[in-house]
C-alpha cells in the first residue's frame, strides 16, 4: 500500500480530528444560537421574519468571505477590551461555522414548528399545558423530525465550508487541498477531498439514524448513534491530551517556497527532538499575526512585506538595514524574534518571456513604461492590492492594456500561452529560469528588499535548543538553490512533494547529510 | 365505578364584553348564572360569539371587560394553565397528541398533576367511553373519527373535573357516531354529577340533550328556555327559527311516513 494518494494519507488523522473537533463545535453553537431563535420565531411571525432574513442574509456571503472578515472584525474587537481575543485559527472559524449552520436549523425550526396542527396545540393548552411544558411534551417531540434534518444539512454544510478555515489558520483537512492545489499535487487535493467528504457522510448518516430512530419511537437506537458521534468527537480530542515532548507549530504561506521551507525548519525541529506540526496556507495578511499571537512558532517571511504591510513604512532602505530594523520592530512590539537571513531573496519581479522582451526591446521597469499600454498584465492574486505595486506605480507610472490576477501556478501559464505579456514572478521561482525568462530591472529602486527572513514567536523567542536547530539555516541558502528546490515541486513532469523538495535543499546546503 | 364525583360548579359570566381590535364585538355585555350540575346548551349560528363566550370560562380567550366566575371565584385570580387542569375541555378538532398512544393522551393531564402513570385508571376511562382496553396502546392515528373523540372525551375526564366545556364536540362526526357520542356524553354527565356547557349549531342536538338552551346571536344571548319551552314556541324570533329547522324536517318525514304506510296499506 504505496503510492502518493496513501503517502498523502499518512496526513489525514490529525487533521481530521481538528475538523471534526471544529465542526463539531460549530454545531453545537449553531444549535445554541439557532434553537431559541426558533422558538421566539415559531412564537411570532413578525420575529420570524426578522431571524430567517438575517439568516438567509448570511448566508449568502461566500463561505470563505464570512471566514476573512471575522479576522478584521476580531481585531478590532479585541483592540476595544484591550487584547486577548485570538483573531486568528479556531475562533474565527468557530464564529463563522457558527453562523453558517444558523439557517437551515433556524428554518427547519420554524417550518416544524408552523406545521403543527392547531388542534394539537389548543388541546396542550387545554389541559393546562404551560408554556414549557407545551415546548417541552408537544412541540420538541413534533418538530423534531424536520429539526433533525435542518441539523443534518447544517452539519454537511459545516464539514464542507471548514475545509476553508485553513484560510485563517486553523488546521483542517482544507489543509491538505489547499497545500495540493498549490503545488499541483493532485493525491494530496484527492485525500483532502476524500476525508472531507467521507467525513461529512458518516456525520449525515449517524444523524439520519437518530432522526430515523426518534420518528419510529426507538430511544436505544437514537442513544447507540448519539453515542458513536460523541465517542468521535473525543476521540478527536486525543491529540489536545497532555503529550510528552514540546509540540511546535511551524507556519508557511501558501507557495511551494513556503511548504519546502517549513519542512527544512521542521526536519532541523525534529532532529532536535522537537514534535513538529505544520499549519499551511496561511494568507501572508494573517501569518504575521499568527506568530505574534503564538498560534504558530516559527515561519519564514519577506523583509518587503512586513515592511509594507506590518510596519506601514513606504520607504524603501538598503537590505541590510530594513532586516535590522525589521528585528528591532518584532522584538519591540510582539517578542516576535527576528533570527536571521536565509541567504536569498524572493522579491516582487517582473518578467517577460525572453524573445518577446527583446523584440519589444524591454530590459528595465522604465522601458515598461513606455510599451505598457501595448501588454497584458498577469498578476498573483494578491498584488494589485498590496503596498509594493501602489509604490511600483509612484516610481514608474505604468499602464498596462489589462490586468488579471492569477493562482500562481497558473499565471506562469498565461504568460507561456500569451493570455499575459508580462507577469509579477518572484525571483526565487525555479520557473523563471526554466521558462527562459527575462526579469526586468528597477534601475530606481522601488521594489523593497525582499530577503527571506526567520521569525520565532514569543514562546521560542529564548529556547537555545530552539534556536541553535534552525540557526544553520542562516545565511546557507543561495537563491540558485532555492530555485532549484522550488522547481522540483512546481515543474509539471516528476513533480516531487515539498518534503522531498527540502531533504534534497538539506542535503544540497548541506544542513541534512 | 367506586369513585363518586361531588356536584359540578356553578358558573356566572359577570357582564363579559370581547372586542377584537378593529371593533368587532365578538360577545357584548352577557350576563347570566348557570346552574351547577346542569346540562347547558350554547347555540347559534356562525359568528354568533358562543365559542368566544365558551373560551373564556377556561380563558382560551381572555374577555376585554367583566369577569367570568366558577363556584364564586374569578377565573383570573389563578395562571390559567392551573385552571384548565381542573376543567374538561372536548372540541371539533379533537387535537389527540399524534405522537402519544391512546393511554398517554388520557392520562396527560394526570401526568402533569405530577401523578404517576396508572394503567388501571386508563381502563377505567376506556371503560367509561366505551372503547376496549387494548386501545391504550395504539396511536391515534390508528383510530376512527368517532374513536379518537371518545379518547378527547376519555383524556377531558381523567382529572375528575366537576365543568366540562364541550365546543361543538360532535362537529366533525358521521350522524350515527354524533348520535351515539351524544347519548354517551349525557349519560357521564349524569353519573358523574357534571356541570356541562356545550356549544354546537345544531337546535336538534341542544333539544335532545341539554336541560336548558341559550340562543345568542350577534354577541348576545337572545334567548334562554328550556328544550320543552323552546319547542312550545318560546324564545323570540331567532331562536323559533333554529327551532323551526329540526321541526320542519321531523314534519316531513312524518308525512313521508304516512304516505309510504297508507301505499303500503
Amino acid at each position: 500500500m504505496t503510492g502518493p494518494f496513501f503517502d498523502a494519507m499518512t496526513r489525514v488523522p490529525d487533521l481530521l480530528a481538528a475538523h471534526l473537533l471544529l465542526s463539531a463545535a460549530a454545531l453545537v453553537l449553531g444549535l445554541a444560537i439557532s434553537l431559541p431563535l426558533a422558538i421566539w420565531s415559531g412564537r411570532s411571525p413578525r420575529v420570524a421574519r426578522v431571524t430567517l432574513g438575517v439568516a438567509s442574509l448570511v448566508q449568502t456571503i461566500p463561505s470563505l468571505a464570512l471566514l476573512a472578515l471575522f479576522y478584521p472584525l476580531l481585531l478590532f474587537v479585541s483592540g476595544l477590551v484591550g487584547g486577548g481575543i485570538p483573531a486568528l485559527g479556531f475562533l474565527p472559524s468557530l464564529l463563522a461555522l457558527s453562523l453558517y449552520a444558523v439557517l437551515p436549523i433556524l428554518r427547519n425550526g420554524v417550518t416544524g414548528l408552523a406545521g403543527i396542527d392547531p388542534a394539537v396545540i389548543e388541546a396542550a393548552d387545554g389541559v393546562g399545558m404551560t408554556p414549557w411544558q407545551k415546548l417541552r411534551l408537544v412541540e420538541a417531540p413534533l418538530v423534531a423530525p424536520v429539526l433533525m434534518a435542518g441539523i443534518r444539512t447544517a452539519a454537511v454544510w459545516t464539514i464542507g465550508a471548514a475545509t476553508l478555515s485553513t484560510t485563517v489558520g486553523q488546521p483542517s483537512l482544507g489543509d491538505m487541498i489547499f497545500a495540493g492545489l498549490q503545488t499541483q499535487n493532485w493525491a494530496l487535493v484527492l485525500a483532502g477531498c476524500f476525508s472531507a467528504a467521507a467525513l461529512a457522510l458518516a456525520v449525515d448518516a449517524l444523524l439520519g439514524t437518530i432522526e430515523h430512530a426518534i420518528a419510529r419511537r426507538r430511544r436505544g437506537l437514537a442513544l447507540g448513534a448519539g453515542g458513536v458521534l460523541i465517542a468521535g468527537v473525543l476521540l478527536a480530542l486525543a491529540p489536545l491530551w497532555p503529550t510528552n515532548g514540546t509540540v511546535v507549530t511551524i507556519g508557511a504561506k501558501n507557495f511551494s517556497e513556503q511548504y519546502i521551507l517549513a519542512r527544512l525548519i521542521g526536519d532541523r525541529l525534529e532532529q532536535a527532538g522537537y514534535r513538529v506540526r505544520y499549519r499551511d496556507g496561511l494568507g501572508s495578511a494573517v501569518i504575521y499575526g499568527a506568530v505574534s499571537s503564538g498560534a504558530i512558532d516559527i515561519y519564514v517571511d519577506y523583509a518587503g512585506t512586513i515592511w509594507a504591510n506590518e510596519m506601514k513604512r513606504r520607504d524603501v532602505p538598503p537590505r541590510a538595514a530594513m532586516v535590522a530594523a525589521i528585528g528591532a520592530w518584532s522584538a519591540k512590539t510582539s517578542g516576535v524574534k527576528l533570527l536571521g537571513s536565509l541567504g536569498f531573496e524572493n522579491a516582487y519581479a517582473f518578467a517577460m518571456k525572453g524573445d518577446a522582451a527583446r523584440k519589444l526591446g524591454v530590459a528595465s521597469l522604465d522601458d515598461l513604461v513606455r510599451a505598457g499600454p501595448q501588454l497584458k498584465f498577469g498578476s498573483d492574486l494578491e498584488f494589485l492590492e498590496r503596498p509594493e505595486w501602489t509604490a511600483i506605480q509612484r516610481a514608474y507610472p505604468i499602464r498596462f492594456a489589462s490586468a488579471r490576477a492569477y493562482n500562481p501556478t497558473f499565471m506562469y501559464r498565461a504568460l507561456e500561452s500569451g493570455q499575459a505579456d508580462v507577469i509579477s514572478a518572484f525571483s526565487s521561482d525555479g520557473r523563471i529560469a526554466a521558462q527562459h525568462l527575462t526579469v526586468l530591472s528597477d534601475p530606481r529602486g522601488a521594489i523593497p528588499g525582499y530577503d527571506a527572513i526567520v521569525l520565532v514567536g514569543k514562546a521560542h523567542a529564548q529556547d537555545a535548543k530552539f534556536l541553535a536547530a534552525v540557526q544553520p539555516l542562516i545565511g546557507r541558502v543561495s537563491v540558485e538553490a532555492m530555485r532549484a528546490a522550488n522547481y522540483r515541486v512546481d515543474r509539471d513532469d516528476a513533480k516531487e512533494s515539498p518534503e522531498a523538495a527540502a531533504r534534497w535543499l538539506g542535503r544540497k546546503i548541506g544542513v541534512i547529510r | 365505578m367506586a369513585q363518586s364525583f361531588p356536584s359540578g360548579p356553578a358558573v356566572v359570566f359577570d357582564a363579559v364584553t370581547k372586542r377584537y381590535p378593529g371593533g368587532t364585538v365578538a360577545v357584548d355585555d352577557v350576563s347570566i348564572e348557570i346552574a351547577g350540575g346542569s346540562f347547558v346548551a350554547l347555540v347559534g349560528s356562525s359568528g354568533s360569539g358562543k365559542s368566544t363566550l365558551l373560551k373564556m370560562i377556561n380563558r382560551l380567550i381572555e374577555p376585554s371587560e367583566g369577569c367570568t366566575r366558577i363556584a364564586g371565584a374569578d377565573v383570573a385570580a389563578e395562571p390559567a394553565p392551573m385552571l384548565r387542569r381542573k376543567i374538561g375541555y372536548v372540541f371539533q378538532n379533537i387535537g389527540l397528541f399524534p405522537h402519544m398512544t391512546v393511554s398517554e393522551n388520557i392520562a396527560i393531564g394526570l401526568r402533569l398533576a405530577g401523578i404517576p402513570h396508572d394503567a388501571a385508571r386508563v381502563d377505567e376511562l376506556l371503560d367509561l367511553v366505551d372503547l376496549p382496553r387494548d386501545f391504550a396502546t395504539r396511536l391515534p392515528e390508528a383510530l376512527s373519527g368517532g374513536q379518537r373523540q371518545r379518547v378527547g372525551v376519555a383524556r377531558a375526564l381523567a382529572t375528575a373535573p366537576g365543568l366540562m366545556l364541550m365546543d361543538e364536540p360532535f362537529g366533525a362526526l358521521d350522524p350515527v357516531t354524533r348520535d351515539q357520542l351524544g347519548h354517551a356524553i349525557r349519560a357521564l354527565h349524569d353519573r358523574l354529577g357534571l356541570t356541562t356547557i356545550m356549544v354546537t349549531h345544531d337546535m336538534a342536538e341542544a333539544l335532545i340533550l341539554a336541560d336548558r338552551v341559550l340562543v345568542m346571536d350577534a354577541g348576545r344571548i337572545v334567548a334562554d328556555e328550556s328544550p320543552r319551552a323552546l319547542l312550545g314556541g318560546a324564545g323570540g324570533p331567532v331562536a323559533q327559527a333554529l327551532v323551526a329547522i329540526p321541526r320542519d324536517q321531523a314534519a316531513r318525514m312524518r308525512a313521508l311516513a304516512a304516505e309510504s304506510t297508507g301505499k303500503s296499506a
